[in-house]
């Protein structure tokens, strides 16, 4: 289907593509591999009566802040193995941007460059201060 | 029901959710909302939070297969992502203001409407019409491979556009989806992209302005790690299931019976939400 597209035909902007292609791609399996192993010790550690999701508690007592979310992860605590790889996830569409940055930084396409710089300065904000 | 079995029920439902929105082409974010809350009473900010996670997933995933195709555009996907993430971030700031009925009433139109999207009839819109000014400017052009060659296209009005991916981001942050159908109204109907353009460039979209109200979902403390968890894996191993079965069999009927039901999870979503019980 594509025989006519050589490699050496490929225009910069397909490489960024296929570049970041590849990023998302380690950056989703690398994820689901950390959920799944804390996934594993959840059921595998002792625990007490864990509550249902039927009922809403806000924020009080929730994994939510990523120091804190490391730090369990250090320590074995599987529900924050479980965060730290959605965490993880959360971060890979971000550091996707970044690669676009840099990729346009790269073509010197200054108008794009400035364009990805504001969707990123967007997403941090909402990490630092969304609540 | 024990942790354990409640889990693996998830997770089997995840499963079939993401088959079902891959399948469907919906996504799985639309399909696990209405089964977590109307089969599994999960609260619904619970289900919105694990359902973004999984959206992020399975369109990181599933951009990674269609850079390869050359039909997604990159200049167009990161334009427009300014006014989805924008969108996103008012979406989350919403869910604190509005209360559960009027996001199951949204969640239930937007299901609907998504689904009458993916069975309408597509028409591919050819060549170059007259360029506009502002998508010059912006350089929001490109080529895709056809059979006899690349072919050109051109970028329509871009403040349509604009406007309409706002409210997709802010469908996003406020219902836990990716708003593919919106996104691709944006970009197929407003700005008058060809439909393959559109459709990739908005898978590519989808994981970013997920991930600009995730961020906020998580420190909310609406990401719950032991139900996020099972629902993640499995709607992304149910999407990659999908894309599967998808390049090998002609799924024109199953797309039909799956799509009805959806609308009936919708429809009981609804009803859910009018009589109070979401």
């Amino acid at each position: 289907m594509r025989s006519q597209a050589a490699p050496s035909s490929k225009s910069p902007d397909q490489k960024i593509e296929e570049a970041i292609g590849l990023q998302l791609r380690i950056g989703v399996m690398a994820s689901a591999a950390v959920v799944l192993l804390g996934g594993i010790l959840y059921f595998v550690e002792p625990s007490g009566p864990r509550l249902g999701y039927r009922n809403f508690r806000g924020a009080a007592g929730a994994l939510s802040h990523p120091a804190v979310i490391l730090h369990g992860a250090l320590g074995g605590d599987s529900r924050s193995i479980i965060q730290l790889g959605l965490l993880l996830l959360i971060a890979t569409p971000i550091a996707r941007v970044v690669f676009a940055v840099a990729g346009f930084l790269f073509e010197k396409d200054w108008l794009y460059v400035a364009v990805s710089l504001l969707v990123l300065a967007i997403l941090l904000y909402s990490l630092v201060f969304g609540r | 029901m024990s942790q354990a079995e409640l889990s693996l029920w998830v997770l089997l439902s995840s499963l079939l959710a993401g088959l079902i929105g891959s399948l469907t082409g919906l996504g799985g974010g639309v399909v696990i909302v209405p089964v977590l809350t109307v089969l599994f009473h999960v609260d619904i900010r619970y289900a919105i939070g694990a359902s973004l996670v999984s959206v992020i997933a399975t369109s990181s995933g599933a951009a990674a297969a269609y850079v390869k195709e050359g039909f997604s555009n990159i200049r167009i996907g990161m334009f427009l992502e300014i006014a989805t993430t924008l969108g996103a971030l008012f979406g989350a700031y919403l869910t604190t203001r509005v209360s559960t009925l009027w996001i199951g009433l949204i969640f239930g139109v937007v299901l609907l409407y998504s689904s009458w999207a993916s069975l309408r009839a597509r028409d591919e819109h050819g060549g170059v019409e007259q360029p506009d000014a502002l998508a010059a400017r912006l350089r929001l052009a490109g080529t895709y491979p056809g059979p006899e060659g690349p072919i050109a296209y051109s970028a329509q009005r871009v403040p349509a556009g604009f406007g309409i991916m706002f409210l997709a981001g802010t469908l996003s942050g406020l219902l836990g989806i990716g708003s593919g159908a919106v996104k691709v109204l944006a970009m197929d109907q407003a700005m008058k992209l060809p439909f393959k353009v559109s459709t990739t460039t908005s898978n590519f979209m989808i994981g970013v302005t997920a991930a600009a109200s995730a961020g906020i979902y998580l420190s909310r403390g609406y990401i719950l790690p032991g139900l996020a968890m099972p629902v993640m894996l499995g709607v992304l191993a149910g999407s990659i299931l999908g894309s599967r079965i998808l390049v090998r069999a002609n799924v024109r009927s199953l797309r039909i019976v799956f799509g009805v039901v959806i609308v009936l999870l919708g429809l009981e979503m609804v009803y859910n939400a009018l009589t109070g019980r979401l």
